[in-house]
């Protein structure tokens, strides 16, 4: 176990036991959804729909419904594609950089940004897709023997790269994030009551039961996929800047592209992390494991991608300048001062602006200004692919041919339609999936949890001193017989005796019946065995519990005779005490 | 062969790691261990050794690598070399940059695609199959031991037992199995 400085801030707060985090992470999937879930969900549907309806619409009459133009010929579709895959790259860069740097705090994030990156990754792979206008002969960017001859596919072309840089990337981080959940459903699956939900969360556990070797494996599936998706992150952006960067037109003829793509999509990718879970940790009640701390690390990861992106918007405008190439210059002069001034400014406000204000330690600590400046973030980082995109194009080298571009309500529609089919896929994700990765969470318990941290030193490496009194004069164990409680034959007292103190016990406890029977395995220390001991005894109820003291307690373990000093250890009637509220609330 | 197999399960994960080294060093072979999340350094004591699946990646790796070569080689410079710009693919080594990011990718598509499948079906983790884990609390917050006496031949069950009671156990179960 590592040890951590304690003047590190705690990464869960509150005392908080591996059941505890089980149970927080677990109610949401297990509750009925809240009354708001269902209006988002179902805003985010119609939403969706209306985009998929859009889609269709193109893909029946044409990709002219777009407002392309002669000149513009590539607009909203593939600014849109570049904006998602950007907001992807947080998810791999969370759970894969943060992973071979030992990062604690990704623990408690890198799920849902992870899935926020394979929902973001599918709205992104949808633009290229539609923009074939014949969908159905998609299969023709795969080098696939055909009946044209030798007719392959171009290798030397960027958009080919793309085609395989974003499928291998998707479906990388698909197994990436699946292999993380495995062990997660499988607590699910052991938790689940209703059967339906049993057998869903089985099927998706792949009958995981967490075995030693099979967590060697885990630790090492898990390190090597993040070594290989670290470097697959970084080619993916470059990928997509070379769409540009390998092309001639001023403005995107640069080799600043990929260093400076990959910046802008961690950066975009932090920002829309923090909208997601800002709102999440709140909605589902995990503010103990995703708190101010964690938004500060990813505002500072904001704030130096930011400052890498602002240094390459100056060096870019330096450079066009410098460079003496009159094309490449006015293309700038016109991004700034043309009649897409607009769309330039708000982009630097929005990008190099707004993330240098997290330098104040207050302003990155603050939540509601976190949320703010990550919206502003995502528009001005989709403000940058339209710069990028629209306005080196709108004006080429033939002045009669200079035009401008407006969207037809069909752009419109298919990129807000992608944010609802986003939204859709990511409630989902939060209504039956663990949002949490609480199998991770749980290593780091005890070297960054709150109670665990400030306690002192030796509290848990030692094992609690158990060694029954009782055993050393205790008879030799006569043969076990099969699923039998064996502690019982070790009590050294004759069955009156036993008869007597259970009277005694029950006396003071109050008479409990099988027929008002609690489900008493519930009380941590409790299990099966001993539920049935505490039966036998005559105790069936919280309420009998929770008058337990010091003198029933003893009482207890003399009957008992397996563990002594465990319930009063684990205060059993405090936590019978706190299930009958709960379930009188 | 009928066997018996006794669960100890304990509520911590540095009791089980400290029990385990106790009943190791007294000569107990300790089958299996269940636990919610990885327990570290349990490995070592339980006589797990480290898993050679990062040298299947690698291999996998290499795999992606040859097909990506022999593949775009073929492609691009045996069966139509195109003609970009008057510069026609004539030899591999001379138009090889351009062929490296999809190499790349392909590699890394076989490497991680290739051990996550060879993890699943060596763990036998795979859609459908039935869960082994002996109690289901120890994918909650509990750790469960798992000895069996035909592995502790020189040991009697009530030994056992007594040994693992020393650890902190806080239950002890025992199971007939075929």
């Amino acid at each position: 176990m590592h040890k951590e400085a304690a003047i590190r801030e705690p990464l869960i707060l509150g005392h908080k036991t591996y059941h505890d985090i089980t149970e927080d992470v677990c109610r949401p999937i297990e509750d009925k959804a809240p009354r708001t879930w269902y209006i988002l969900f179902a805003i985010a549907l119609i939403i969706g729909l209306y985009g998929v309806g859009c889609i269709l619409y193109l893909l029946g009459t044409g990709v002219g419904v777009w407002g392309l133009n002669k000149t513009i010929g590539w607009a909203w579709d593939i600014t849109n594609f570049v904006w998602w895959v950007g907001i992807g790259h947080a998810g791999t860069l969370i759970s894969a950089v943060l992973l071979l740097f030992r990062q604690k705090w990704r623990m408690a994030i890198n799920r849902s940004a992870e899935a926020m990156t394979i929902f973001a990754v599918f709205m992104a792979g949808l633009f290229p897709l539609i923009h074939m206008g014949r969908l159905w002969l998609g299969y023709w960017v795969l080098p696939l023997p055909n009946q044209f001859g030798s007719l392959w596919v171009n290798f030397n072309s960027p958009l080919l790269w793309d085609v395989f840089a974003i499928s291998t990337y998707l479906s990388v981080s698909l197994v990436f994030w699946y292999i993380g959940l495995i062990p997660d459903f499988a607590t699910i699956r052991d938790r689940a009551k209703k059967p339906i939900s049993k057998k869903m969360y089985s099927i998706l556990s792949f009958g995981w039961s967490g075995r030693a070797k099979h967590w060697n494996r885990f630790e090492l599936v898990s390190l090597v996929l993040a070594g290989l998706a670290t470097p697959l992150v970084f080619s993916v952006h470059s990928i997509v800047s070379f769409d540009f960067a390998t092309s001639v037109i001023p403005g995107w003829h640069t080799t600043i592209f990929p260093p400076y793509f990959v910046a802008g999509a961690v950066f975009s990718g932090f920002a829309m992390v923090q909208t997601l879970l800002l709102i999440m940790r709140k909605a589902m009640g995990l503010e103990a494991y995703i708190h101010t701390k964690h938004v500060e690390y990813m505002n500072i990861v904001i704030m130096v991608t930011g400052s890498i992106v602002g240094t390459a918007y100056i060096t870019e405008l330096f450079i066009s300048w410098y460079s003496g190439v009159e094309y490449e210059g006015y293309a700038f002069f016109n991004r700034a001062t043309g009649p897409y001034w607009w769309a330039y400014w708000s982009m630097m406000t929005c990008n190099v602006i707004s993330p240098q204000l997290m330098w104040f330690k207050k302003l990155r600590r603050s939540l509601l200004f976190t949320f703010i400046i990550s919206i502003v973030v995502n528009i001005g980082m989709w403000f940058e692919r339209y710069v990028i995109i629209v306005t080196s194009l709108h004006r080429d080298y033939l002045p009669s041919s200079w035009s401008m571009h407006f969207p037809s309500h069909i752009d419109i529609g298919v990129y807000v339609g992608t944010i609802g089919l986003f939204f859709v896929f990511f409630l989902l994700f939060a209504r039956f999936f663990p949002v949490l990765a609480l199998n991770e969470v749980k290593t780091i318990l005890k070297s960054s949890g709150e109670s665990y941290k400030n306690a002192p030193d030796t509290h848990h490496d030692e094992p609690a001193p158990t060694a029954p009194k009782v055993e050393a004069a205790a008879p030799v164990v006569e043969e076990v017989k099969e699923e039998a409680p064996e502690a019982e034959s070790k009590v050294s007292l004759s069955a009156e005796e036993a008869k007597a103190k259970a009277g005694a016990l029950i006396s003071k406890l109050g008479e409990g019946s099988a027929d008002t029977k609690d489900d008493l395995k519930v009380i941590s220390g409790v299990g099966p065995v001993l539920e049935g001991k505490l039966n036998d005894i005559g105790i069936f109820t919280y309420a009998q519990v929770s008058k337990m003291t010091k003198e029933e307690y003893d009482l207890l373990d003399e009957l008992t005779g397996s563990f002594p000093g465990r319930a009063e250890r684990d205060d059993w009637a405090g936590q019978a005490k706190e299930l009958m509220n709960k379930s009188n609330s | 062969m009928a066997d018996k197999v006794i669960y100890a399960m304990y509520d911590d994960d540095d009791v089980l790691k400290n029990g385990a080294k106790k009943l190791v060093s007294k000569g107990v072979k300790i089958n299996e261990v269940f636990s919610p999340f990885p327990i570290h350094g349990i490995d070592p004591i339980i006589g797990v050794k480290n898993t050679r699946l990062g040298i299947m990646a690698f291999i996998y790796g290499l795999i992606g690598l040859t097909l990506a070569t022999v593949g775009m080689r073929y492609f691009m410079i045996v069966d139509w070399p195109m003609n970009i710009g008057g510069k026609p693919n004539f030899s591999y080594l001379d138009n090889m940059l351009a062929f490296i990011p999809i190499t790349f990718e392909f590699t890394v598509l076989c490497a991680a695609h290739g051990m996550a499948i060879t993890y699943l079906i060596i763990n036998k983790t795979l859609p459908g199959m039935p869960a082994q884990n002996p109690d289901p609390r120890t994918t909650d917050d509990k750790f469960v031991m798992e000895l069996r006496l035909s592995e502790n031949t020189s040991f009697s069950s009530s030994d056992l037992e007594g040994m693992l009671k020393d650890t902190g156990v806080i239950e002890l179960d025992q199971k007939e199995i075929e």
